[in-house]
């Protein structure tokens, strides 16, 4: 299928050939070759983990978690399609009817992946009804605030606390919609724990759950990351 | 987190209780999920001291064992009383009254349902199908399946709550469980001797198709020499077994599969029994398990014999708690027996262990991967794949996994040859299949067919008369109307994993369909998006038209959701939730339509019922309290995320 200069192997991706090495998931081979794949819960620095399933890509016709796929000579693969598209921004609709999200008054907006993941695939309504979760807000820590009512359970703190930081402040707890994340203390609160605000999962949330202290709206709303340039852009300048 | 409740025991108590359990289970991470279940039975609930201690003791983070705590239904980390009862809620238990049980319960021993009692003494909820659908009623107290309820046996389970009789001193009758074998075939009705099947295996010489088929070193932990293992699994793929927990994968390339994956310095070949049995409906394993239990070890070892594997689980749903030591007792006669440990029946080498770990509420867990992510100590959710299991399985080493009932043909395939399996059956369905009878008929309970049965005939044997339906498979499976009945149990045709729940006409299929919805809500693992959200969504929805709020519209968002959980869930939970709706949607749609309250438009909000808050805080009920009309102005409510650059792609809704 694929005729590639140096034989290295390639696959299509919308029709283009992506080339790629061994052990390399769709998802890395399309960022190495400036395509962009709609994704929130993978970053490159961290173990994929296919929850969120804004990856998800046809391969030979089915449909497969391009984060978490390997790539293998002679795939078909599609992504941007208006099938796909639909299918993604409803789970977008999905994740902000299950938090509380009110934008405007948060402080990550402009900054938010989840906003401009939504605006890159023009999702303008929430479609489905609120289920408005009663989810308390953290302010034990001294530097840092977490405000669970806009956790999309992603578990990319998780990963970066456990993998990177080596401390597993954060885990996983409850099943289904009931799922949510935890803080790895007794009482249950980020204060009593080992965190950081240096941590390397102190940086990764990609929505406004764990937020620095006094440090409100500093940037202001116009000027921020996604105000200057979409996701689709960003995220593949910035390698996340 | 828990304020000011005590914990059940003194802390040194606790270390008492503890002690034994954490030794038992090597003190293992691995082991949390059996080390919390028996922790919680010692100890009633899993509350802040006891964590302390398994924290210390494991080394691992708290927030994990919270975490793994957090996931199954069974573990509580809240206090739940003495006496735990759960209601088993399947549409089964409903059709023969489970809620007005529940009721009558709660109301004898003066509680809500749901809540603990301020004594401490006893709460009252309700449970995902418990496997006793062909003698429900059924609850389980602390664990423990009590079946065939009614009035009096709640009256008096309340009575002896209320005096506090341990549960050892409960009427025995309250917990036995019947078998209700009513068609035997020749699984059913095997009297094959412990061993023999091992034997015929062993005696069994290698034949020239898989001597040229398959020269691999597959010796591993297995002596050099023995031509059996060959043989056998050229037996087993002659016989095309094929997979009896739903999906018909046909055993033997997946044996073969495991046998060739490679192994790392240390690794070695698992055998899994997914004895999971979690689909609403289903209770063939049980039954196995409780008359048939050496023939399905016998069909693990088999397994393990093929493969060259030494290590075994039995991975039992919560629900047959009840079974445990039975099945502990069978292995240890097994083992007394020379056939499980070392050197099985003389066969120098040929050494295979059985470990019993025991699920704690998680439908999900049935999947291959849950499970295996269950017995490795973790929450319940389903791997990546690829990699599967026969290559990276239990602690990342080749697994194979396969159901009760692909054990216990195994086994007979051992024994008497895949040609003799091969001629029972249809020409894609080898062999027989276990059925789990339960609804609307005369005589529920497991009934034995050569494949290829067609759904009248099983309807006729059970003493079903004026069915309407006929849930084939379970929630996950199809729902099948009076002219489907001469479909015919097949992988040709409807594949199933056995349950088969019979309906009669004076049954709504609308309900049946929402308390399934009901049922993949409460046991999605909220693993991915679609699933966690898409199956609330799918919930809501029913109660809404069940509230006589909805309109056609809703027919077309289930449309949606289905087609979204199909592409975009992870495993197969998410991907078949939505089947049971849209099955009786399209057959039988009266059910529906009688809960339209417009023919025509959508309305959005109810005014009158937003207003009930405001109702119960004023405690007024009164006419004026009321609106007459529901207000037909649509629009979202909530907040839109900040952009708004772009077109509605969805055109809006009406
Ligand atoms: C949500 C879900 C639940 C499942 N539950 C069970 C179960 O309870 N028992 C079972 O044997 N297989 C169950 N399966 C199928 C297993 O993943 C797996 O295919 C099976 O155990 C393989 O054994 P078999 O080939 O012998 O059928 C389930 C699958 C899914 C997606
Ligand atoms: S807090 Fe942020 S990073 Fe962590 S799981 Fe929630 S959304 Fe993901
Ligand atoms: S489909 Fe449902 S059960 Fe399966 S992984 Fe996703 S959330 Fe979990
Ligand atoms: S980015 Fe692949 S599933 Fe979330
Ligand atoms: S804008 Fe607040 S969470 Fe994204």
């Amino acid at each position: 299928m694929s005729i590639n200069p140096g034989f290295a192997p390639s696959f299509s991706l919308d029709g283009r050939q992506v080339p790629f090495t061994a052990g390399q998931t769709i998802i890395q081979a399309a960022a190495a070759a400036g395509i962009y794949i709609p994704h929130l819960c993978y970053r490159p620095e961290l173990k994929p983990h296919g929850s969120c399933k804004l990856c998800t890509v046809k391969v030979n016709g089915r449909q497969a978690s391009s984060c978490t796929l390997q790539a293998q000579a002679g795939m078909v693969v599609e992504s941007d399609t208006d099938e796909l598209n639909d299918e993604r921004r409803a789970l977008l609709q999905m994740l902000f009817v299950e938090g509380n999200h009110f934008c405007p008054s948060c402080e990550k907006s402009g900054d938010c992946k989840l906003q401009a993941t939504a605006c890159e695939l023009g999702m303008t309504s929430p479609h489905y009804d609120h289920f408005f979760p009663s989810r308390p807000v953290d302010a034990s820590h001294p530097d840092v605030l977490l405000d669970f009512n806009r956790c999309i359970l992603c578990s990319l703190c998780v990963r970066a606390s456990r993998d990177i930081d080596g401390k597993s402040v954060f885990a996983l707890s409850g099943r289904g919609i009931g799922s949510r994340l935890i803080v790895n203390a007794r009482s249950g609160r980020l204060g009593d724990t080992d965190f950081s605000a240096a941590d390397k999962a102190a940086s990764v949330c990609p929505v406004g759950v764990i937020l620095p202290k006094r440090r409100g709206f500093a940037v202001p709303i116009g000027e921020r990351t996604y105000d200057a340039a979409p996701i689709s852009v960003v995220a593949l300048r910035e390698g996340e | 987190m828990v304020l000011g409740n005590p914990e059940s025991h003194a802390p040194d108590r606790l270390d008492e209780l503890l002690q034994p359990i954490l030794t038992r289970w090597g003190s293992a991470a691995r082991n949390l999920v059996q080390i919390l279940r028996e922790a919680q039975e010692a100890c009633d609930w899993l509350s802040p001291g006891v964590i302390d201690r398994l924290q210390r003791a494991l080394g691992v983070p708290r927030a994990k064992i919270e975490g793994v705590a957090g996931f199954y239904a069974f573990f509580y980390t809240q206090p739940r009383g003495r006496y735990r009862v759960l209601f088993s809620d399947n549409v089964t238990d409903r059709m023969l009254g489970n809620r007005a049980l529940l009721d009558r319960l709660c109301r004898q021993l003066w509680i809500e349902p749901g809540k603990t009692s301020e004594d401490g003494l006893v709460s009252v909820a309700s449970t995902s199908c418990t496997g006793l659908c062909d003698q429900g009623p059924a609850l389980l107290v602390n664990g423990f399946a009590v079946g065939r309820l009614d009035a009096a046996r709640i009256d008096a389970i309340g009575e002896l709550i209320r005096d506090a009789v341990p549960l050892a001193d409960w009427p025995a009758e309250f917990f036995a469980v019947a078998d209700n074998v009513r068609r035997a075939d020749i699984l059913l009705g095997s009297a094959m001797a412990p061993g023999d099947a091992l034997r015929a295996a062993h005696a069994r010489a290698p034949s020239d198709g898989m001597l040229a088929s398959n020269m691999r070193s597959w010796r591993e932990g297995l002596p050099r020499g023995v031509g059996g293992p060959d043989a056998l699994l050229d037996e087993i793929k002659r016989a095309n077994l094929r997979g009896r927990g739903g999906a018909g994968f046909i055993a033997g390339l997946k044996w073969e599969a495991c046998r060739n994956a490679p192994l790392a310095p240390g690794q070695q070949r698992f055998v899994v029994c997914n004895a999971d049995e979690g689909e609403p409906g289903t209770f063939k394993d049980r039954v196995l398990l409780s008359a048939h239990a050496d023939l399905v070890f016998e069909g693990m070892t088999v397994a393990a014999y093929a493969l060259g594997a030494r290590r075994g689980f039995l991975y039992l749903r919560g629900e047959y708690r009840y079974l445990l030591d039975r099945l502990q007792a069978v292995l240890a006669r097994r083992r007394a027996a020379g056939l499980l440990g070392g050197n099985i029946l003389g066969i120098p080498g040929a050494d295979f262990e059985i470990e019993i770990h025991v699920g704690a509420g998680a439908y999900v867990c049935g999947e291959e991967s849950a499970l295996i992510e269950s017995l490795e100590g973790k929450r319940g959710t389903p791997r990546n794949r690829p990699p599967f299991p026969v290559t990276n399985g239990y602690l990342d080493q080749p697994t194979v996994v396969n159901n009760v009932e692909t054990f216990a043909a195994a086994a007979l395939v051992a024994l008497n040859g895949g040609d003799w399996f091969r001629a029972i059956g249809t020409g894609k369905s080898a062999g027989t299949k276990l059925l789990s009878v339960s609804g609307d008929c005369a005589r529920p309970g497991v009934y034995e067919y050569p494949f290829g049965v067609s759904v009248a005939e099983v309807l006729a044997d059970c003493g079903a008369v004026d069915a309407q339906a006929v849930q084939v498979g379970g929630p996950s499976g199809v729902c099948l109307a009076p002219d489907e009945f001469a479909r015919r149990i097949a992988f040709e045709d409807i594949p199933t994993a056995g349950a088969f729940t019979v309906f009669d006409r004076t049954r709504d299929m609308f309900e049946v369909a929402r308390n399934f919805a009901h049922f993949f809500a409460h046991e999605s693992c909220g693993f991915c998006t679609p699933c966690r959200v898409g199956t609330s969504l799918l919930r809501n929805l029913m109660d809404k038209l069940h509230d006589g709020h909805g309109s056609p519209y809703d027919f077309a968002e289930i449309e949606k959701l289905n087609r979204l959980l199909q592409a975009m869930s992870h495993c197969g939970l998410g991907h078949t939730a939505c089947n049971p709706v849209l099955d009786t949607i399209a057959r039988f749609r009266p059910a529906y339509a009688r809960r339209l309250e417009r023919e025509d438009y959508t309305p959005a909000f109810d005014l009158d019922r937003a207003l009930a808050p405001a109702r119960r805080m004023t405690g007024r009920d009164d006419p004026g309290a009321h609106l007459q009309t529901v207000a037909e102005a649509g629009g979202e409510s909530g907040a839109s995320p900040g952009c708004g650059a772009r077109e509605d792609s969805e055109g809006g809704r009406v």
